[in-house]
Order: C-alpha cells, then sequence, then structure tokens
C-alpha cells in the first residue's frame, strides 16, 4: 500500500503507534496533534488519506472534518471512542467516509484504508451509463447532460458499484463490504448516510430517488437506466 | 296460563275463541314483562347513576343533602302554621256563628211567642215565614236555617221540618240533637261537613238551640253556616305556603351550591394540578392566596411540588453526570486501550523471532487484551442501559438473516467444541421490526452461551413467527439449569457453577445485555433447564414496534406445546422477565 496519511490525534502514545503499524504496511506518516493546526498542516503535506480523531483539543475532529470536505473529497476515517449513536452520525454527516471504533484491530483500520487507497489499481476504461448519467470509471468522473457531477471518491464508488449491476439488489452489508472494505458485519448506518449524501447530488429530487432506489427490507438497487 | 295457541278447529268454535283469547292475553301478560322490565332496567340505571353521583360528587351530595333536610323542614313548618291559622279561623267563624245565632234564635222565639192563631196551619205558615226571614237575604247562603221538632216532643199537633234550602235534616248530627235534648237551656255548636250546592264537600259551622213553639211544643232550630270562604282563604294559604316552601328549598339549593363551589372549586383545582405534577408537568402549581384553609392547602401542596421537583432535578442532574462519567471513562480507557492493542498485535504478529516462554507472553497478552476488550465494551453497555441511553434502530428486517449471521460468526467457536449449530428451516420469510445489530448481538449471545453450556451436544436453532410475535429459541443438550437457575441466568457475572472454568472468554454479562435488549424492543427474553436435559433459551420479539406480544410462537419448554407457552402467567407482567425456573 502506498500513500501518505496525515493522522490527527491528541493522544501521543496513540500517535506513534499508528505511526509504527502505518509505517510497517508502507504508508507515509505525518503526524499532527491539535485539530487547530491541522488544516495548514493538510494543505502542507497533501495526503492521500485522513485518520482523524473526533476528540481533539482547539478545534474538534467533526470541525476539522466539515473543512477538510469543503476543500477536498480525500478519504476521511474518523478515529472514535465515542459509540453514541448521535457522535457517529454526526460525524458521518459532517463528511467523514468511514469511522473506526477504539479500541480497533490494526488490520481492521489497515483493510478499511486499502478500500479507500485502493482507486487506480484498475485502469482499463469502462462506462457506465445510470438513469441520466453517464459514468467514467477510469476517468473518475460522472455527467450529466455533459456536465460533470462533483462526487467524493466514496460516492463514486458506491455509485459504480449500483451501477456495475443494475439487475441486482444490493443489500447494505454486501455495500459495506464492497465499497467500504469491511470484512465483518459493520454499521449499515455508513451505507444509509452515505446514500443519502450522494443522492443529495445525483437525483433531481432526493425526497423521490429514480437512481439510487431503497428497496424496503433489503437494501438499495441501481434504477431503471 | 299460557296455553299455547291451537290452530283454528270449526268443531269448537269457542274453545278455539278461548284459546286464542288466552294466547292474546299471554301476548299481552309477555309485553307488559317486557315493559316492566325495561322500566326497571331503565330505574335502575337511573339510581345507578345517582349512587355513582352521590359517590363521585361531593358537591351533589352536599346540594342534595341540603335540598332535603330543607324540604323536611319546610314541610314541619308549612304544615303547623297551617293548621294553626285553618284552627284560628274556623274559631273566628264559629264566634260569630253563635252570636248570631243566639239574636236570631231570641227574635224567632219572639215571633212565635207572639202568634195569634195556634192551629197547625197557622203554626205552620209562621214557621214558614219565621225560617225564610231568618235564612239570610239574597242568594248568598251565608247561612241556613232548619226547624225540627225535637226529638223529645211527641204532642200531637205538630209543625213539619221547615228548611231554608235543600241542606235537609240528615246533615244534623245526632250527637248535636241529643246534646240539646240534654241541656235545652244552651247553644250547641259542631263543626260538620256537607255538601254544598254543587256538589262539592264543604266545612260547615252548625249552631242549634231550642225554640217554643205555642200549642206544638218544643222544636230545635238550627243555623247552619258554611265555611266556604274560610275554606277558600285556607286554600289560597296552602297554595302560597306550598309555592313558598318550593321557592325556598330551591333556594336553599342555590345556596348550597354557591358555598359548595365556593369550597370544592379549589379542592377540584388542586386535584387537576396534581394529575399535571404526576403526568410530568413539573411547574404547573396552586394558586394559594388570602389566609383561609384553601390557601394553606395550597400553600403546603406548593412546597411539597417544590420539593418534587427539587428532588427529581437533582435525580436527573445525577443520571446526567453520570452518563457523562460512563461517556469519559469511554474515551479515556478506549484511547490507551487501542495503543496496547496495536502495542500488543504488533508482538503478537512477530512472537516466531522470540524465544518461546516470551513468545507465549506475547500470545497471553493478545489474548486477555481481546477478554479486556470486550469487557470493558460490555461494562459500557451496562451502563448505557443502565443510564437510559440505549436507542432502538429499528427496521424491517428478516430474521432468518439474522440467525444467519449470528451462526456464521459464531460458528469457529462451535467447531472448536465440536458443537454441531442447526438451524431449523422455516417456510417462508420472518420479517418483524427489530433492531438488527442488536438482535443479532442476543442471538451470538445464546449460541455463545449453547456452546459453552452444551458439552459437545449439537446446539439446535429454531424461528418461528405468529400474529404478533416473531421467537427464535436456542435449544442443547448440555448441562441444563438446576432448579431456580433459569431466574438467575440473567443476572450480572452469575454464575451456573462458580467451580467451572470459564473457557470462552464470556465476560459474564452477555446474557444480562441480551434481556436489556429484549426489554428495550419490549420483547421476552425467557429460560428454561432441566439438569442433564438440557436447557432453553427463547428470544419472543413484537412484529412491529409498540404492539404488544400476545403469545409466543415457540413452546419454551422441548416438551411444550407452543400454545401454552408465554401466557401472561407465566411471564406475568413483567416483560422480558425470566421465566420458567419454577418449573424445573
Amino acid at each position: 500500500m502506498q500513500g501518505r496519511v496525515l493522522v490527527v490525534d491528541d493522544d501521543l502514545a496513540l500517535s506513534e503507534m499508528l505511526g509504527i503499524v502505518l509505517r510497517n504496511e508502507g504508508l507515509d506518516v505525518v503526524h499532527c496533534a491539535d485539530g487547530s493546526s491541522a488544516m495548514a498542516l493538510f494543505r502542507e503535506s497533501r495526503p492521500d488519506i485522513v485518520l482523524l480523531d473526533v476528540m481533539l483539543p482547539g478545534i474538534d475532529g467533526i470541525e476539522v472534518c466539515r473543512r477538510i470536505r469543503a476543500e477536498s473529497g480525500i478519504p476521511i476515517v474518523m478515529l472514535t471512542a465515542r459509540t453514541d449513536t448521535l457522535d457517529v452520525v454526526v460525524g458521518l454527516e459532517s463528511g467523514a467516509d468511514d469511522y473506526v471504533l477504539k479500541p480497533f484491530k490494526p488490520q481492521e483500520l489497515i483493510a478499511r484504508m486499502r478500500a479507500r487507497l485502493r482507486r487506480g489499481d484498475e485502469p482499463e476504461p469502462e462506462q457506465l451509463q445510470i438513469g441520466d448519467l453517464s459514468i467514467d470509471v477510469a476517468g473518475h468522473s460522472v455527467n450529466r447532460d455533459g456536465r460533470p457531477l462533483s462526487l467524493t471518491p466514496l460516492e463514486f464508488d458506491l455509485l459504480v458499484a449500483l451501477a456495475r449491476k443494475p439487475w441486482q439488489v444490493f443489500t447494505r452489508e454486501v455495500l459495506l463490504e464492497q465499497v467500504w472494505g469491511y470484512r465483518h458485519a459493520g454499521d449499515t448506518r455508513l451505507v444509509n448516510v452515505h446514500v443519502q449524501r450522494l443522492r443529495s447530488k445525483i437525483e433531481h429530487d432526493p425526497e423521490h430517488p429514480e437512481i439510487v432506489v431503497t428497496v424496503r427490507g433489503v437494501g438499495y438497487k441501481a434504477g431503471p437506466t | 296460563m299460557s296455553t299455547p295457541s291451537r290452530p283454528d278447529n270449526a268443531n269448537q268454535p269457542t274453545l278455539s275463541a278461548r284459546s286464542r283469547l288466552a294466547t292474546m292475553r299471554a301476548r299481552v301478560v309477555l309485553m307488559l314483562q317486557k315493559l316492566s322490565r325495561v322500566v326497571r332496567s331503565v330505574l335502575r340505571t337511573a339510581g345507578l347513576r345517582l349512587l355513582h353521583l352521590w359517590r363521585a360528587s361531593l358537591q351533589f351530595r352536599v346540594i342534595a343533602s341540603t335540598m332535603l333536610l330543607g324540604l323536611v323542614v319546610v314541610v314541619i313548618l308549612g304544615s303547623y302554621l297551617y293548621q294553626r291559622i285553618a284552627d284560628g279561623l274556623v274559631n273566628d267563624r264559629v264566634l260569630t256563628a253563635r252570636a248570631e245565632a243566639t239574636s236570631q234564635a231570641r227574635a224567632a222565639q219572639a215571633r212565635f211567642d207572639s202568634a195569634g192563631r195556634t192551629d197547625t196551619v197557622s203554626l205552620t205558615q209562621l214557621a214558614f215565614d219565621v225560617v225564610g226571614q231568618l235564612s239570610s237575604p239574597g242568594a248568598d247562603h251565608s247561612r241556613e236555617v232548619i226547624l225540627t221538632r225535637a226529638k223529645n216532643n211527641t204532642g200531637a199537633a205538630s209543625v213539619p221540618t221547615v228548611l231554608s234550602s235543600d241542606v235537609g235534616l240528615p246533615s244534623v248530627p245526632d250527637e248535636l240533637r241529643n246534646a240539646i235534648a240534654a241541656d235545652p237551656g244552651h247553644q250547641q255548636v259542631q263543626v260538620i261537613s256537607i255538601r254544598s250546592s254543587d256538589g262539592a264537600p264543604v266545612s260547615a259551622a252548625i249552631v242549634g238551640s231550642r225554640v217554643n213553639l205555642p200549642a206544638a211544643g218544643q222544636y230545635e232550630l238550627y243555623f247552619l253556616f258554611p265555611l266556604e270562604r274560610e275554606q277558600q282563604t285556607l286554600r289560597v294559604v296552602a297554595r302560597t305556603f306550598a309555592l313558598g316552601g318550593l321557592a325556598l328549598v330551591l333556594l336553599l339549593g342555590g345556596v348550597a351550591y354557591v358555598v359548595t363551589r365556593l369550597v370544592v372549586d379549589p379542592v377540584r383545582r388542586a386535584a387537576l394540578v396534581a394529575e399535571r405534577l404526576s403526568s410530568g408537568r413539573l411547574h404547573e402549581r396552586m394558586r394559594a392566596r388570602g389566609e383561609d384553609d384553601i390557601a394553606k392547602l395550597g400553600k403546603s401542596f406548593n412546597a411539597m411540588a417544590d420539593s418534587l421537583q427539587n428532588q427529581i432535578r437533582q435525580l436527573e442532574d445525577l443520571s446526567r453526570v453520570q452518563q457523562r462519567f460512563v461517556s469519559d471513562v469511554s474515551h479515556e480507557l478506549r484511547t490507551p486501550l487501542t495503543t496496547i492493542r496495536m502495542a500488543g498485535d504488533l508482538i503478537h504478529d512477530s512472537r516466531g523471532d522470540f524465544d518461546p516462554s516470551v513468545a507465549r507472553s506475547a500470545e497471553l497478552l493478545h489474548n486477555e487484551i481481546d477478554r479486556f476488550e470486550s469487557l470493558l465494551s460490555d461494562l459500557l453497555e451496562i451502563s448505557r442501559f443502565d443510564a437510559g441511553a440505549a436507542e432502538l434502530e429499528v427496521e424491517a428486517t428478516d430474521l432468518r438473516d439474522t440467525i444467519g449471521r449470528a451462526v456464521d460468526s459464531t460458528a469457529a467457536l462451535a467447531a472448536l467444541r465440536g458443537s454441531r449449530l442447526e438451524v431449523i428451516p422455516t417456510d417462508g420469510p420472518c420479517v418483524a421490526e427489530i433492531d438488527p445489530r442488536r438482535v443479532e448481538r442476543i442471538l451470538r449471545n445464546l449460541v455463545v452461551n449453547a456452546v459453552e453450556y452444551g458439552d459437545g451436544c449439537p446446539v439446535r436453532i429454531e424461528l418461528a413467527i405468529n400474529e404478533s410475535a416473531v421467537a427464535v429459541s436456542v435449544l442443547d443438550s448440555g448441562v441444563g439449569l438446576r432448579p431456580g437457575e433459569a431466574a438467575l441466568v440473567f443476572n450480572r457475572f452469575w454464575r451456573a457453577d462458580p467451580a467451572r472454568a470459564r473457557t470462552t472468554g464470556g465476560t459474564g454479562l452477555g446474557l444480562a445485555i441480551s434481556l436489556e435488549d429484549a426489554r428495550l424492543h419490549q420483547g421476552w427474553l425467557d429460560a428454561w433447564g432441566e439438569p442433564g436435559v438440557g436447557s432453553c433459551f427463547r428470544l419472543t420479539l413484537p412484529r412491529r414496534t409498540g404492539v404488544p406480544i400476545e403469545r409466543s410462537p415457540l413452546p419454551l419448554r422441548p416438551d411444550e406445546e407452543p400454545s401454552a407457552a408465554g401466557l401472561p402467567d407465566m411471564t406475568g407482567n413483567r416483560p422480558a422477565a425470566p421465566s420458567g425456573g419454577a418449573q424445573t
């Protein structure tokens, strides 16, 4: 695995340990200990992925996440010690792609990061059509009537996964595995939140979706092309 | 009496008519009975309603009693006064009647004494003249006159009885005549009842005295004074009394109403405020103005409400502090544990390079970190339940999928222990509104539990559905539960046998958390077990959130009919309470 990771966490021991583990995986690690300096370091180091603690001195993780998201669509994985529903949902809605609950197994974290960094591994050109959207998989772009739509890589992956098999209904678990890289059962709220975000960008009327359709009691599928 | 009606028979017309009559009579009797039943039931309903009103409303009770007592007083007082007035009126009239009679009788005697001729015809003529003169002039009948022979006068020459009108001799009572006969020198008076000219009964004062007719001897002269006017006056008085009494009783009722409103209204307001308080509106207070008893009640009530509100606020604060504490502990413990976990994993992964004792230490460290982690997360989960912070995230889920996932995640452990996991297939989908994460956790706990205590026996997982509920039972044929233990298994950190080593690394909180999860769903989690036979844990969840479970679709004991299981008397009114312990 290649790439640069920005770790934003105020716990020095954890940051150092994370640095050791991630460097063993071949990643380049940049560390930041508080929320206030996170943005400056983000702009300076241009990481490929951000690991972000929720509780930070200065500006908290959720605000940092929001600011990074405003500038860039790069993958953000939240590290949280709080399992309260509200924390998780607020974190996801501020733009995080995924969250990892402390204490996590290092392999689990690496698997998730790998899923987020995997892009560009499969460069063969592929053109998909879903609804009135055309997707250029290799070019990472979605167009409606020639105008590009701005999606984060995760939202793009989610859309591509659905569009590749428009006849298939995906359960949330399958999507967690394919898009997020979960090997075990995960939090299906991740899927719900990101489907909402995706819909708000691609649907004509997000209240009555036509491209990403909910199949009650099962999951989601791509709407008729 | 109710002879059955027969078809008309031409040979017995009378009989058939009679039978028809009997039928009709029976029908009428039946109708009357029905009517009386209806009337009785209406009366009973009205009576019950009144009784209920009497019991329920202080105001009604006070007003009704006041009016009843008032009525009694008015009736007693009215009758007494009426009697006094009537007596006074009659006495007055009798006095005037006596005076009038005395002078008139004297005048009559004078006329008779000065009579010139004493033959019968002349005397009779004179008697008619005298009577006609004595009876009042005009037609107002203010007095009548009767002249009749005295009882003891047996002389030959006689004058017939002379009447001024059709009042008649019979209206003169014998008593009076006897009294005059006994004491001829004095006037005798009596009040009698006669019929007036229009036939209505009317009282009258009758005054009798003796007159001497020349040659004809002793005669009795009666003056009859009808008391019509007095009676009219009395009627007016009675009507006035009745109306006045009624008005007084109504007035009393009104006064009672006003007075009780003064007392009852504040009490009702207090009841309303107390109700609102108990429904959670802690800011409600009573109005407490003035110095009276009601104000005192209001003040003490408000003081009570204040102290309640304070205590509840303190408890809420305490609960908030506790939740905050749990949350903080969560964060504070989890971050260092993450570092330890990663360090442990790193050391564990490279244990091949170490000498055997260090390598084994690395393994132990790794395993115990796992255990520590699950213990910590279980503890936090329990404290979240205790703080009431647990939330249900319901979605329509097919329980077959949930069971599948729970079985998948426990299959490795089961294989390690040599237990086979048998899922009994069901016909159709078993969709219910559940929180799939929590239900999967319950099932995982139950299966792990069954594997741990199943001693390598197969574990059977069954699923069933009915109108109101879905149920999953996890059966093992292992050590089972001793009597009374079925109620204990859900206790925190409870162990069936303290001497028995924990091998699967359970935290001792699994079933307690499962029970809380089931309760959160408003479902049941029951346990049954018998030593040497095995044990069964049954999870029953409502199919729709908020719709209560009627009965569980699965039996708790393997040999039991499903309909007998989950009866309210078995599980009591405690949803998800451990039950069945008494059956072992």
